[in-house]
């Protein structure tokens, strides 16, 4: 993190991040209440704690860049630009979620924002990014494809044979590994060979750098310079950005496999608190800062209850968007 | 019309839809070179190796990639090169392409095609010879196509490009150098899910697909010989099916064979059985046969991969005991 944010503009910045980040720790923990009210339906995953590793990258994104996620996927959703009412009426299974209630938590897109999936397999989501990637080369557009996986995903073959395939044929793609320390319930440590996500990058000859992901200003920079040379024809980038989930792996998972000390040593390095004490130092007042936070959560709580007041889908809904050719509405069986 | 083989018209219907549409581009393995079986011959000199795509053997990316290609608006066109090695990238087919669509909520579309050469083909033993067709109509998202002859692989390879679903297009090896008339119209098309009746008959209907229409049209010119009068259908698509053609034809022969050179334990012809006993029930003069192969892995040495053959002899011998004496 900058010692001190000395301009106006990083002020600006930071400030934007702080209001970013509340809002997706406040979607979340609205979403993690929806849970236990079992209003939300399947399983959800939280990202809270990573929530800088969201707003540094997508604040280098425009709304044509296309970004890919994973399950742990609201933070890098909200930072896209996707609105917080149609994600929790996804969350909810309702009318008019980002995927009229067919995918849930785990399935959220939104193309209107190059948002093109959150994905319920690890590492899936790395050769499809390859693959709009090469659309892009191939169609010569400006954009740029950005991918984000978890630490989990370098153990699976898509991971490899999607990084070789960008390195190929030098694709206009960042993959991001955001490392939160964790494979669902392992210690993704005690389950990776080698030293992990860098060097299996640039054993592929993809430059890449590592950020302590909960350095929202740290992870912003990195990812500038990355997507520098990417925008530049010069083939693809890594990020390996070191987090650390401060939460179970779903919603239910109460995370007992490790140290209560681990994790409370892990709360000091809060994302949302550095950034506010950064802000602090630069002098913005106290009641500002709580209103950044007020004001994620109010919107949250809206979305929440517009949310479950809005109906479930038609049962005939489940028919459609299957395919055309073959079409279920007219032959399901 | 032009004599074309199998092979060769698969390669023109490539050829012409990429003229037609600057979208379309194709991608697998060892494609710079033709192809493993070369039916990308040529495409690299007129296209250029952008949209004739050379890949590392990654069968996942490969996939994978067209997916993603497919969801930023381009035709990608797959080769798996063989239908078993498609197995490396059944997430990629199953949990992504086939269902993208549906739980984004129609927010995109797949086109692409995967191409998955099947069957067995000179001694290629376990992992170069299964037909796994089944496994995809079994899949909701998907388009099953399994064409028998050139002019079909020209027609439904040219609406498999123009289809907005993913599409698995399974050609049989062996009827690759398979020759045949195949109208040059660059908009000849095959609409997916009708079938064609090979041959009008009234005593039993054989239904087939691939290589194994061949196999029946055999058997029904034996049977013919014998006096006994056998109407073949080739469904060509196996998602969606032509089931109006096969009711329509069981209805007038009563009596219905169905043989594929799939395993025949929860093979597709399960699934046409159970479609004809379910509607046609009290019709039937007879039980419904299916005629597959055991469900044993294809083997290397003749004698033993020949265990596996549906023969139109077995075909014949079976509407013979069907259909009975005089």
């Amino acid at each position: 993190m900058v010692e001190d944010a000395r301009s106006n503009s990083d002020v600006e910045r930071l400030r934007r991040h702080h209001r970013l980040m509340w809002r997706i720790r406040a979607f979340e923990e609205q979403a993690l209440r929806g849970l236990d009210e079992k209003v939300v339906l399947g399983a959800i995953h939280p990202s809270i704690g990573q929530e800088a590793v969201a707003a540094g990258v997508c604040a280098n994104l425009a709304c044509e860049d296309i970004l890919l996620s994973t399950h742990r996927g609201h933070g890098h959703t909200l930072a896209k630009g996707a609105e917080p009412l149609a994600m929790m009426r996804e969350l909810l299974g309702r009318e008019d979620g980002n995927c009229g209630g067919k995918g849930g938590s785990m399935h959220i897109a939104d193309f209107s924002v190059g948002m093109l999936g959150a994905n319920g397999v690890v590492a899936a989501n790395i050769v499809i990014a390859a693959g709009a990637a090469h659309a892009v080369k191939l169609r010569q557009e400006a954009r740029v494809v950005c991918c984000i996986f978890g630490d989990g995903a370098i153990n699976r073959g898509p991971f490899l044979e999607g990084l070789n395939w960008a390195a190929v044929f030098r694709l206009p793609v960042l993959f991001v590994c955001e490392d939160n320390a964790f494979a669902a319930t392992t210690r993704t440590a005690a389950m990776t060979g080698g030293e992990g996500p860098i060097v299996r990058a640039r054993a592929f000859g993809i430059p890449g750098v590592e950020v302590d992901g909960n350095d929202v200003l740290a992870v912003e920079s990195a990812v500038a310079e990355l997507l520098g040379a990417l925008r530049t024809g010069d083939g693809p980038r890594f990020l390996c950005a070191r987090t650390y989930r401060l939460t179970g792996h779903t919603g239910a998972d109460p995370a007992t496999y490790r140290p209560k000390a681990e994790v409370e040593a892990r709360w000091k390095e809060d994302p949302i608190a550095r950034v506010a004490a950064h802000l602090r130092l630069a002098g913005v007042p106290e009641t500002e800062l709580a209103a950044d936070a007020e004001t994620g959560q109010a919107e949250m709580r809206r979305a929440y209850q517009q949310a479950v007041a809005t109906p479930y889908p038609r049962a005939a809904h489940a028919y459609a968007d299957v395919q055309d050719v073959g079409d279920p509405r007219a032959e399901a069986y | 019309m032009a004599r074309l083989t199998y092979l060769d018209a698969g390669r023109v219907a490539l050829a012409e839809e990429m003229r037609r549409d600057p979208t379309v581009w194709a991608l697998g393995e060892d494609l710079g070179r033709g192809g493993v079986f070369g039916q990308y011959r040529g495409l690299t000199e007129e296209f250029g190796p952008d949209r004739i795509c050379d890949a590392p053997i990654s069968e996942a990316c490969i996939l994978g990639a067209a997916v993603g290609a497919a969801m930023m608006g381009t035709r990608p066109v797959v080769e798996m090169r063989f239908s078993d090695f498609a197995l490396c990238a059944v997430d990629e087919l199953v949990n992504q392409a086939a269902k993208a669509r549906y739980m984004f909520g129609g927010q995109s579309r797949v086109p692409v095609v995967v191409r998955e050469p099947v069957g067995m083909w000179r001694s290629s033993a376990a992992q170069h010879s299964q037909s796994l067709e089944a496994w995809y109509v079994h899949i909701p998202g998907l388009v099953v196509v399994c064409p028998s002859t050139p002019a079909d692989n020209k027609g439904l390879l040219k609406s498999a490009v123009r289809c907005d679903d993913p599409v698995v297009y399974m050609e049989h090896k062996s009827l690759w150098p398979l020759e045949g008339e195949v109208p040059d119209d660059p908009d000849f098309m095959v609409p997916l899910g009708q079938a064609r009746i090979v041959r009008e008959g009234r005593d039993v209907t054989i239904v087939s697909w691939s290589q194994q229409v061949n196999i029946a049209a055999e058997a029904a010119a034996k049977l013919a010989d014998a006096g006994i009068s056998a109407e073949l259908i080739d469904l060509r698509t196996l998602w969606p099916w032509d089931k109006p053609a096969v009711l329509a034809s069981v209805r007038k022969t009563r009596r219905l064979i169905v043989t594929h050179e799939a395993v025949s334990v929860a093979g597709f012809g399960a699934e046409v059985a159970a479609t004809v006993a379910e509607r046609l029930h009290g019709d039937l003069r007879a039980p419904v046969r299916r005629l597959g192969a055991p469900r044993i892995p294809v083997s290397y040495a003749p004698t033993l991969e020949d265990e596996v053959r549906v023969t139109a002899d077995g075909i014949a011998a079976t509407a013979r005991e069907m259909v009975g004496p005089g």
